[in-house]
């Protein structure tokens, strides 16, 4: 018996992601403390040659391979390509905020590597065990990330909320899987969808299997009623570490569902629909209304997650091509959002000071007025408000959700987003009109400078000109999707 | 200079000097700032000299119209141009940008740059608003101009300054939000964002009703109409000058502007079978609110009620659908525009010298200050529509108009001349005339030469425009005419 080869060039990028994971986790080894460089850029190399892989192994066409397990398409190159950017940001950014509290170690890369792969898995998968497979890489190097900071209670704390809630979750996922794959007697997403297509299983047992898996999904989207883990995890986890919770993994979940649900279970579509339109509603209420109670910027940026990923499954239940490439948009802008809002945060802290309460911003245009602009930015963007990027990720959903015929839900999103105005603006007035109370010089490292006014700035420059990125979102979805 | 894209120039100049001036840094370099501010707004007051001298008055539809591609999947386009209703108000916000700059000159001290930048970013954003024919392009500038002056309010502002400014920002972006719902919703029945089609587009009479109510929602927080008012006078009276006189003179106008670019020509059904309940709420702002600025201790409290007093004639001129009627109104928000501008700045006058906005802390002004006296009289009898003055003109051809819609209608609206005339020139008694209250007022110093210098246009605009309104008012009736003849055409 001839076992094939399977052919191993869709999968190039995830194998050197993991071949570069374990070469710096042995490297690491033997350097101590200035070396440590070298695993920082060692890694940042791995995220330069991954993107390098990704583009020139990269078709037109729709290339599946591991007998159906893993497939590379337009949507998982552009995805993973983003993913690596919003990785090697974040490891920017938190270069002297890990260094000054001893983060900065190979744990710190390795762990990072492997959540990066995860996630690569979870976008390319297109079969429930691959699916599961990267989830599951991914949470578990995110449980142990935020716990990282080992004398610290807080993180303690919430990485094993995170990580029981998490378990649950995954056990959720699962037994709907089980479901699905008793109906169908499949676990490839296309032949999932085919046997759905036929009427394979009965609705019944269908239906009962997506509630679990629409469940385990909006657990890993932090939607409500299942996002009691997001305020605890991102308060709690050093700020790095929240950055990396917030952006990255957010990309995957978006692949995830859109993997999931659209690619596997098309024909359930009037069933999820229904089922995302709840989630999506309680998000953008809980979300925004509880945010507006919160004194800790992390945990406020938490509420407003969630609120976010109410707006991005807005794009889902619109049912469409339109709709799916309106969500990744949301996604991809969130994320740039995320980035430089974190960033921001990891900036005004400093050795033996976290800047977590929102008075810490307390008159940061005096201290600083081009930090305080680009913070501006950001909220405003946050909030939807043009000329930034935010309001065309908003008026994107807004507008699959009205194609769709969701006449008012689009009409109670838009009054969640004026109540989301109200503590984003707060941020603001604490910059510009109060006077500053903490008046220690900010000295951030040149990079981090640098690429966070880009970051301010690629919000206001994609508002003026977003066309590109729609374009994008749009061609990736529909080279991916038929 | 016809070979200019001349409504992005409006647009991007002030918006490019705005720029350059929040490069100047720290106010160390306040001077420097002041001197690029009144450049920028200068060059800004220029290139829309000729929007006036080359508009053709004999063409009803949009002139120096530019188009390009901007956002291909939601098939926005970068779509500008003018007609008889909108190009005044290009004009109108660059003069009173030059105003502002030059009424701000040594007043701000406090990051300048700033402050300059804002008005100027304001500027170019408003006059975005008033030339932009693409829904979305026009949503962007609707917008966009709520963060600069919601940071004016709030860090030039007074003691409540933080509540003004948030009360400011969420009340209009709860309207516009439901505006944006119903541009979207025109998308979807249209497949575009081009406001021209959206005029074009059969609707139902309940699909009408509801974009008619969307987009009044965020027309009539902009008026204001009574009763979503509350916001004006908290913010009047929190802004500095310069914040106050961009609310009153042009912030105002882009909500009845709105009324006449979207929901007439959207909805004309909608509008007609409405047009009671805009009625009843124009003359209830006319009457109530006009009583309600009597009993003001605060001047500039007083002018902001008179504002939306004013301003109520303005939405009753535009429902009543005549010509007087409709060309009154926008007379009237052409000459409030100047007038509103005048009596804050004479307040901001007063208010840098003494601190205060009570008229009871004043009294004999007039001894100390005769020039300044002299104008705010003048502005004061404008405010209350004295003949000869540019306020006399809208309010007399809305009563026009009105009276061939409804007696009692115009029997209401004229009652503004008793009120108005009663708020203001009682404010005036107090402030300006009689014996000197108390020894703040004895050390009054009379206005400087920049002072009079910003004064002085005013004056010359408001006597001119009241002695010579023909100007105005042939560059903006072929629109008119077009605009009426389209609202009275069934969609159904």
């Amino acid at each position: 018996m001839i076992i094939a080869m399977p052919d191993l060039t869709p999968a190039l990028p995830e194998i050197f992601v993991l071949i570069m994971a374990c070469s710096i986790l042995v490297v690491d080894l033997f350097l101590t403390g200035k070396n440590r460089f070298i695993s920082y850029a060692l890694t940042q190399l791995t995220l330069l040659g991954a993107a390098w892989i990704t583009v020139t192994t990269s078709t037109a066409d729709v290339t599946s391979t591991f007998g159906g397990l893993f497939v590379d398409d337009a949507l998982s190159d552009v995805l993973k390509l983003m993913t690596y950017i919003a990785v090697s940001v974040m490891l920017i950014y938190s270069r002297n905020y890990t260094h000054v509290r001893n983060l900065f170690n190979g744990d710190f890369f390795v762990l990072v590597l492997f959540a990066l792969l995860g996630m690569m898995v979870m976008i390319s998968a297109s079969h429930f065990l691959s699916l599961y497979l990267g989830l599951e890489l991914l949470s578990l190097s995110l449980y142990s990330l935020v716990a990282l900071q080992r004398d610290s209670a807080q993180a303690t704390e919430a990485a094993m909320k995170y990580f029981v809630l998490g378990a649950l979750a995954s056990g959720l996922l699962l037994y709907g899987m089980s479901m699905i794959y008793g109906a169908t007697g499949s676990l490839e997403l296309a032949k999932v969808a085919e046997a759905v297509q036929q009427g394979a299983g009965g609705r019944t047992l269908l239906v009962f299997g997506l509630v679990f898996v629409v469940a385990g999904l909006a657990f890993k989207l932090g939607a409500v009623p299942f996002h009691m883990w997001v305020p605890d995890v991102y308060h709690g986890a050093p700020t790095a570490v929240t950055l990396f919770v917030g952006s990255a993994p957010k990309i995957a979940a978006f692949a995830f569902v859109l993997r999931l649900l659209v690619q596997g279970l098309p024909s359930l579509v009037h069933d999820w629909q229904g089922m995302l339109m709840i989630l999506a509603v309680l998000s953008m209420a809980i979300g925004n209304l509880t945010a507006i109670a919160q004194t800790n910027i992390k945990r406020m940026l938490a509420y407003s997650t969630i609120s976010h990923m109410g707006f991005l499954l807005l794009g889902f239940l619109s049912g469409s091509l339109n709709g799916y490439s309106s969500s990744m948009f949301y996604v991809l802008t969130y994320v740039l959002m995320t980035l430089g809002t974190f960033g921001m945060v990891m900036l005004l802290s400093r050795k033996g000071f976290e800047a977590e309460n929102l008075d810490d911003f307390k008159g940061l245009n005096q201290r600083n007025p081009w930090y305080a602009f680009l913070m501006l930015l950001l909220m405003f963007s946050m909030a939807g408000v043009p000329p930034t990027v935010g309001f065309y990720a908003k008026l994107s959903v807004l507008q699959a959700a009205l194609q769709a015929g969701f006449v008012w839900l689009v009409v109670f999103a838009v009054l969640m987003s004026v109540i989301g105005a109200f503590y984003y603006l707060r941020i603001v007035k604490l910059m510009y009109f109060d006077a500053p109370t903490d008046r220690e010089a900010i000295t951030p490292q040149p990079d981090m400078t640098t690429l966070l006014s880009l970051n301010g700035l690629a919000v206001l420059a994609l508002g003026i000109l977003p066309q590109p990125l729609m374009a994008l979102c749009a061609y990736s979805i529909q080279h991916s999707l038929l | 200079m016809s070979g200019l894209p001349l409504l992005s120039l409006v647009i991007w100049v002030p918006i490019a000097a705005g720029v350059a001036v929040l490069a100047t840094g720290s106010d160390r370099n306040a001077g420097l700032a002041r001197v690029l501010a009144l450049i920028g707004a200068v060059a800004g007051l220029v290139v829309s000299l000729p929007l006036y001298t080359q508009f053709d008055a004999q063409q009803a539809g949009m002139q120096f119209v530019e188009i390009s591609p901007w956002i291909e999947t939601f098939k926005v386009t970068y779509h500008l141009g003018v007609d008889g209703i909108s190009m005044l108000f290009i004009l109108l916000t660059s003069f009173t940008t030059v105003l502002v700059v030059l009424a701000g000159w040594q007043v701000i001290e406090k990051r300048v740059a700033q402050y300059m930048a804002a008005f100027l970013i304001m500027s170019g954003l408003m006059n975005g608003v008033f030339a932009a024919l693409d829904g979305i392009l026009f949503y962007v500038f609707w917008e966009a101009m709520l963060i600069p002056m919601f940071l004016a309010i709030g860090v030039w502002g007074g003691p409540n300054r933080v509540y003004a400014a948030v009360k400011f920002f969420l009340y209009t972006l709860i309207g516009s939000l439901l505006m944006l719902v119903a541009l979207i919703y025109l998308y979807s029945k249209s497949g575009t964002f081009e406001i021209l089609d959206f005029h074009r587009l059969p609707l139902s009479m309940t699909e009408q009703v509801l974009i008619f109510f969307a987009f009044f929602m965020a027309f009539a927080v902009k008026v204001p109409m009574w009763p979503v008012h509350t916001w004006l006078p908290d913010a009047h009276v929190e802004a500095p000058t310069g914040g106050s006189v961009v609310l009153a003179a042009i912030m105002l106008k882009v909500g009845a502007y709105g009324f006449l670019r979207f929901s007439l020509p959207i909805a004309p059904d909608a509008s007609h079978a409405l047009s009671g309940f805009i009625i009843t709420l124009s003359l209830i702002a006319v009457v109530y609110i006009g009583l309600v600025a009597l009993v003001q201790a605060d001047m500039k409290k007083l002018i902001a009620y008179s504002s939306i007093s004013h301003m109520g004639f303005v939405t009753l001129g535009i429902f009543i659908f005549n010509t007087y009627g409709l060309e009154g109104a926008l007379v009237q928000m052409v000459s409030h525009g100047f007038i509103s501008a005048a009596m804050f700045l004479c307040v901001g006058v007063l208010y840098d010298r003494m601190h205060s906005r009570q008229i009871a802390d004043y009294g004999g002004v007039a001894n100390r200050m005769p020039i300044f006296a002299a104008f705010f009289m003048l502005f004061a009898m404008a405010n209350s529509g004295l003949p000869a003055t540019s306020g006399f003109v809208g309010e007399f051809m809305v009563i026009m108009g009105s009276i061939k819609a409804n007696f009692w209608y115009a029997f209401l609206a004229a009652s503004t001349l008793i009120f108005g005339a009663a708020y203001t020139l009682w404010m005036v008694k107090r402030v300006v005339f009689g014996a000197v209250a108390n020894s703040h007022v004895e050390q009054l110093n009379d206005v400087s030469p920049r002072e009079f210098l910003v004064l002085g246009l005013l004056a010359v605009a408001v006597l001119g425009m009241g002695l010579y309104p023909l100007p105005f008012t042939e560059v903006m009736h072929q629109s008119v005419s077009n605009l009426l003849s389209h609202v009275a055409q069934s969609k159904i």
